[in-house]
């Protein structure tokens, strides 16, 4: 079998995504279950001439980044729940700043240090809303190897893009289990590379004035233009400022770059959805239990569908309500307290309809609890 | 090139108060940077938050003002990625120490590319006068109005236990000294910590009747002596002026540059 | 093929988790199935009874975990006695002879096989029981091909020690004829 086929952990398939994406600066701090991400980027990123540093704290990781990412870098740092908590002042600066770096957190039980070495989904919302002040931001996740590899990617695409920081959600199931992953020959994903500006040296650049279609070219620091970054709102030229005007326009161009685009940012997959009666929505290492139900039922006659998310926000609230339009019953199956649940509630046209499967131990939902949520909602007991 | 084409005169008028020593700062290190005749596009400037790290607007580098006590790590992001270009990282005596205290020991002991200036006013003076790990024991502040009970770090001693290779102080006052030391500092291979003690007559003169800023730049060159002087052995109280350390080891990304040698013929 | 659920058990440093990914790397690259591997992790993985999850199959494996195995490989007695309960009705169980005791009968086919002293006689080095194990896994089971194994060991472990590793599987295998099959 050719080189381009492995037998990899998640956390490996997202290094070789970021690798093919043309990550080359990456800091991180260990912490279960992401590290195998920064070990393995430790010996992968200098043997193609990047750069690895294991910094004092993720506070500190983040900051490196983000100070990479403005060199001209693809940049992406790696943590699970109290680092990713640790990241959250960065992660907004980054937004603010609108500096493009790509932020993986191989989620585990929380709150607090919890259970570090143990699955859960329970940082969607933290993801969302972690950062202070009104903000947008792109979270993706996936459900097996091949489609870490190829969000991975994405999530660097959507970086430069819409240059704003890509929060990756995997999770302890995800990051540790070993499948197959077959690497994608050079050019068979496409990568959106940095846009850089086309002002020459010597004419005015505004570092923060968009083009006509709402992008920001950038230029390296260290190169021919030089401008002020900051986390305050600020002007066309960077430099801080409290005009209602500026400050007013800076924050709805912040948020609208990311909800103008949400059908565009949607990832998602659907399985036996054409005439599913009851929808399963899931994602992540969870989307694989409610496949397994699905697959299992649908030889028996049962009209059941899974819409497996990718896009976790923006929430892709269109699509779910279109998908779901016809549906009895829409079962969002995740492990936490129903974080997509209730964005799933809130897209939906009959959110009475919607019902949770979830599972808070430390333990991956299994089919049999999936199917046994199912019965209770279709009114036959256990 | 003379030290005003450094300056983004249309951001001016600057923000510092009246009398503060912060200006005086900013002009040393013009001056120390038009001596070694650096460019503008090759110096970076990393800031974090406070009335010292506004000085970044200020200047005509690439300008990179940040949160509050990380200046260090996004300019450990910044060097490592891109080792050609000279990184001045200014911060206040509570950015650099408090918030920003593990980067700062973190970022001396990889001895990486870099010259971190405190800006010691002894207080924060952007949120209006509360105690830093500089303001020492028994003075006054906003949050300290029945005296100063925490010790105060020493810069130079800690700076130097941590690994900084190049380590000085001056103030406000000694403006010679102040640009030969940070001329220093930033031609210095290595980490170097420059401390320079500055005024800041709004809060912590006021809080303390220190009086006028003239007074307080007095107090500097009455309780400040050279190293190792006469007056020092006579009154160990003064505050010691000058280069502490000055030592060549290993350069972080001079040595990252031997991880990818290694890693890129295969060996370990 | 049926769908394969394996869980191979023992204490933290015996190496059931390193036999359980060759396992699972030789299907996947060398023979054209799908598997699936996990393991515990953190504090369950040092010491006391350590597990490793594999599943294979010729068709994907969504759900990666395995709750009642088809086949279980008991090293010690604490992972016996741990994990003995959850064995697929009719499965079948591989234990160390010197190791386990069994100490009642479950619904599966048992074997005893005496991995570690066999191992201790012949070759001399206790690091490659887990390789002996495999060996005996691959002829119980015939899920994947000892060449197949090799070929993942011939890509992770230095050359001068192929040899042994070699012996270890061919032992395995020997045991579980004379004991089993």
């Amino acid at each position: 079998m050719s080189d381009n086929v492995k037998f990899v952990q998640g956390n490996e398939a997202c290094v070789e995504g970021a690798l093919y994406a043309g990550l080359n600066f990456f800091a991180g701090y260990p912490i279960t279950p992401s590290t195998e991400v920064a070990e393995a980027l430790s010996s992968r990123l200098p043997q193609k001439g990047g750069k690895f540093i294991q910094m004092e704290d993720e506070i500190a990781s983040i900051c490196a980044i983000i100070g990479a990412s403005l060199t001209g870098h693809k940049v992406m740092t790696a943590t699970s729940g109290p680092g990713f908590s640790l990241m959250q002042e960065g992660l907004g600066y980054a937004i603010m700043a609108e500096i493009p770096c790509v932020i993986v957190n191989v989620q585990r039980g929380g709150p607090s240090t919890g259970n570090p070495t143990h699955v859960s989904q329970g940082d969607i919302n933290q993801a969302r809303w972690g950062t202070h002040g009104d903000h947008a931001v792109i979270a993706l996740t996936a459900s097996n190897h091949q489609d870490v590899f190829a969000i991975t990617v994405d999530a660097f695409n959507l970086a430069e893009t819409y240059r704003t920081p890509v929060v990756l959600l995997f999770d302890e199931v995800l990051g540790h289990m070993r499948e197959k992953l077959t690497i994608p020959d050079p050019g068979q994903i496409p990568l959106v590379e940095r846009l850089w500006t086309s002002v020459k040296e010597g004419v005015d650049y505004h570092p923060y004035l968009p083009r006509e279609d709402g992008r920001l070219p950038m230029s390296d620091f260290g190169g021919v233009h030089r401008y002020n970054v900051t986390g305050l709102f600020h002007d066309m030229w960077g430099f801080p400022s409290a005009d209602p005007g500026v400050v007013h326009g800076l924050l709805r161009h912040l948020v609208d770059k990311i909800y103008n685009n949400e059908n565009a940012i949607a990832r998602y997959k659907e399985y036996y959805m054409e005439d599913a009666r009851t929808i399963f929505i899931s994602y992540g290492s969870s989307a694989r239990s409610a496949l397994h139900v699905v697959e299992y039922l649908r030889p028996r006659g049962v009209p059941i569908g899974l819409l497996e998310l990718q896009t976790l926000w923006p929430f892709p609230s269109r699509i779910v309500r279109e998908k779901c339009a016809d549906a009895q019953a829409v079962v969002v199956v995740e492990m936490n307290m129903g974080q997509i649940l209730n964005e799933v509630k809130t897209a939906v046209d009959r959110p009475d309809s919607v019902y949770l499967a979830n599972r808070i131990d430390g333990t991956l939902i299994t089919p049999t609890d999936i199917r046994n949520i199912l019965r209770v909602i279709q009114g036959k007991g256990v | 090139m003379a030290v005003r084409d450094y300056l983004r005169e249309r951001f001016f008028p600057h923000m510092w108060c009246p009398g503060c020593g912060h200006g005086t700062i900013l002009g040393a290190l013009l001056r120390a940077v038009e001596s070694l005749g650096l460019k503008k596009s090759e110096m970076v400037m990393v800031s974090g938050i406070g009335c010292s790290s506004r000085i970044s607007g200020y200047v005509d580098f690439h300008t990179l003002h940040t949160l509050h006590g990380r200046a260090l790590a996004f300019a450990t992001g910044v060097k490592l990625s891109r080792p050609e270009v000279k990184l001045m990282v200014p911060m206040g005596d509570g950015d650099a120490l408090a918030i920003g205290g593990n980067h700062f020991i973190h970022a001396a002991r990889r001895n990486i590319d870099m010259t971190a200036i405190v800006m010691n006013n002894r207080i924060y003076g952007m949120t209006g006068g509360q105690y830093s790990p500089l303001t020492g024991y028994g003075a006054l502040a906003t949050t300290a109005p029945y005296r100063n009970i925490d010790h105060g770090f020493d810069v130079v001693t800690l700076a130097s236990a941590a690994g900084a290779t190049f380590v000085a102080r001056t103030t406000a006052y000694h403006v010679q000294q102040a640009k030969d030391i940070l001329q220093k500092a930033i031609a210095h291979k290595g980490f170097s910590v420059v401390e320079i003690l500055s005024q800041c007559p709004t809060y912590f003169g006021r809080k303390n009747r220190m009086g006028s800023a003239v007074d307080m730049l007095r107090w500097f060159k009455e309780n400040t002596t050279k190293i190792g002087s006469k007056a020092k052995a006579e009154n160990p109280d003064l505050i010691e002026r000058g280069i502490f350390v000055e030592k060549q080891l290993p350069e972080y990304c001079s040595e990252y540059d031997k991880v990818l040698e290694r890693a890129q013929s295969g060996g370990s | 093929m049926e769908r394969c659920r394996m869980v191979f058990s023992g204490s933290g440093g015996q190496g059931v988790i390193t036999a359980a990914i060759i396992l699972a790397e030789a299907a996947v690259l060398h023979e054209g199935l799908e598997a699936v591997q996990s393991q515990a992790y953190g504090a369950e993985a040092r010491g006391g009874a350590t597990r490793s999850d594999v599943v294979i199959s010729d068709a994907t494996i969504n759900f990666p975990k395995v709750i009642q195995p088809n086949v279980l490989v008991c090293l010690t007695q604490a992972s016996y006695n741990k994990f003995s309960p959850i064995i697929r009705p009719g499965g079948m169980l591989i234990t160390d002879s010197r190791y386990v005791t069994i100490q009642k009968k479950v619904d599966a086919r048992q074997f005893e096989l005496p991995m570690h002293r066999s191992v201790m006689d012949k070759i001399g080095k206790p690091i490659v029981l887990n390789i002996c194990m495999l060996g005996a896994v691959l002829r119980l089971t015939d899920l994947v091909r000892a060449e197949s194994v090799m070929n993942v060991l011939k890509r992770r472990i230095p050359s001068g020690f192929l040899q042994i590793n070699q012996q270890a599987l061919d032992l395995g295998m020997e045991l579980a004829g004379e004991h089993g099959v």
